[in-house]
């Protein structure tokens, strides 16, 4: 087995330091070694997005990381989001708009939508959608996930739809 | 999927890759954003004793105006290239394909050079760089040479990199006022092209085929038929003229070797 490395990184404002294998993959250090079990692992190929957290406030797929590849650097997953008990935006704009249902692709779909937003404060409804075109949700058909980040850009969604 | 086993070592200068590479030899793999290799490894279809992450080395981070052409260092990630306001303006089919790879997450972490080096047929930046006619500085023990894309793709998933090599920059030259179309086919959002097109026509004319073979390629056939004066319907009748396309779940080679016809004819419609 190969010697552990040790790693320091900012993990939601808090600093972190670990002993782990280089192999270790960043969604299983968040997951495993810090207990921050939001960040979910889908597709485990980097297709599905549910893993999606920020790097310095970029969306990364953390099943496509090294740990190793994060030292040094500030990360954001879903439990950073809120702030003191109250919901970022982006959240409070999900739970209004319904855009979910089983939740299992929310925080990576939150996070991309966060990156994006950083990126494009002001999308139009095509630039939302190819924006989350990493992040793949089986239940809401995503009408309500655009909506949702549409609203929380501070525009109103036009149409609708189911 | 976890990689097997592998040291890892984290290099901050161009220079200390090279003394990795030449420390640990074969054994070593250079990752840069990790976004073709980390795949590979999960799959176990790569499995260095060594991994040189090369990610975090900002002096092969760049992007600069050098007189007659751009200067992009290896380590420029897509995301970069994409928002460029100099590749935007000097060389824009470069920047729109930057922004057709992957997803927004993938591009925030994959780099120009690891994309040329992984020498993937399917990738779009490779059939860029043939159109552009630019070309990749490699650094190795015996010193520094320059590479032309149309030398440096030379086998399914093989290039002109030797093993104990790096690539330090992408040499793009400056074609403000070329007509350039990009045709990315694929059926699903965030795929690969299951068969892509990249035209440059600047004065002469420079096309470049995505999926349709081993390496990343040149449509010679298209190119030779419009420096004589065939028509666009002529030219593109050439598109899979001495390609062999790959066949997969997306399509036979048949069905490839008609898109390639339909996108250059396309591409060169778009561009003209
Ligand atoms: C979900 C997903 C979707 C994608 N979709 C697309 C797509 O639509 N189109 C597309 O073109 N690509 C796509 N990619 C690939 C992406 O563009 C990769 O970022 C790129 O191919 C490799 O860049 P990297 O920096 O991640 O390289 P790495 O994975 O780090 O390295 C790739 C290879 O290049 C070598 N290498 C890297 N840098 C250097 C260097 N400076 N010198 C010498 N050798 C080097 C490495 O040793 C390795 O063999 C996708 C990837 C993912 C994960
Ligand atoms: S689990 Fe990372 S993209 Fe699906
Ligand atoms: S809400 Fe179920 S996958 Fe998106």
């Amino acid at each position: 087995m190969s010697d552990k490395i040790r790693l320091e990184m900012t993990v939601n404002g808090q600093s972190h330091s670990a002993d782990v294998e280089p192999r270790t993959l960043l969604v299983h250090f968040l997951r495993d070694d810090l207990g921050l079990t939001g960040t979910n692992v889908g597709c485990d190929t980097s297709s599905c997005g549910a893993c999606t957290i920020h790097i310095d406030g970029e969306s990364a797929k953390s099943c496509t990381m090294l740990a190793a590849q994060a030292r040094g650097a500030n990360i954001t997953t879903i439990e950073g989001l809120a702030v003191s008990g109250e919901l970022h935006p982006m959240q409070q704009a999900f739970m209004e708009c319904h855009g979910l249902q089983c939740g299992y692709c929310t925080p990576g779909m939150v996070m991309a939508a966060t990156s994006l937003l950083n990126e494009n404060p002001k999308p139009s409804e095509h630039e939302v959608r190819e924006g989350l075109e990493g992040n793949l949700c089986r239940c809401t058909g995503y009408h309500n996930i655009v909506k949702a980040v549409l609203s929380a850009s501070g525009q109103s969604a036009q149409g609708g739809g189911a | 999927m976890i990689p097997a086993t592998f040291d890892y070592l984290e290099v901050d200068s161009a220079d200390a890759a090279l003394a990795a590479l030449a420390e640990h030899g074969d054994e070593a793999k250079l990752m840069a954003g990790g976004h073709s290799l980390i795949p590979l490894m999960k799959f176990r279809l790569a499995t260095p004793a060594v991994v040189v992450d090369i990610g975090r080395i900002s002096e092969l981070s760049y992007i600069d105006d050098s007189g007659g052409h751009i200067a992009i260092g290896a380590l420029t990630r897509h995301r970069a290239l994409e928002t460029s306001d100099l590749v935007k303006a000097q060389a824009p089919i470069l920047a729109h394909v930057a922004g057709q790879v992957g997803d927004p997450a993938v591009r925030h972490r994959g780099t120009l050079g690891g994309s040329l080096a992984h020498g993937d047929p399917a990738s779009d930046l490779p059939a860029a760089l043939l159109a552009l006619g630019g070309s990749v500085v490699v650094r190795g023990p015996s010193g520094e040479r320059e590479i032309a894309a149309s030398d440096f793709f030379t086998g399914f998933l093989e290039t002109a990199l030797a093993p104990d090599e790096l690539m330090t920059e992408v040499r793009i030259p400056k074609v403000p006022n070329a007509k350039w179309s990009y045709q990315k086919f694929n059926r699903r959002a965030q795929d690969w092209a299951i068969v892509g097109v990249a035209a440059v026509l600047n004065g002469e004319s420079r096309v470049a085929l995505v999926n349709m073979g081993a390496t990343p390629i040149q449509a010679g056939a298209v190119e030779a038929a419009l420096a004589a004066g065939a028509s666009i319907d002529e030219a593109s009748a050439k598109a899979a003229e001495g390609t062999s396309p790959p066949e997969d779940l997306n399509g036979d080679a048949e069905y490839r070797a008609h898109l390639a016809q339909v996108l250059v004819k396309r591409a060169l419609t778009e561009a003209s």
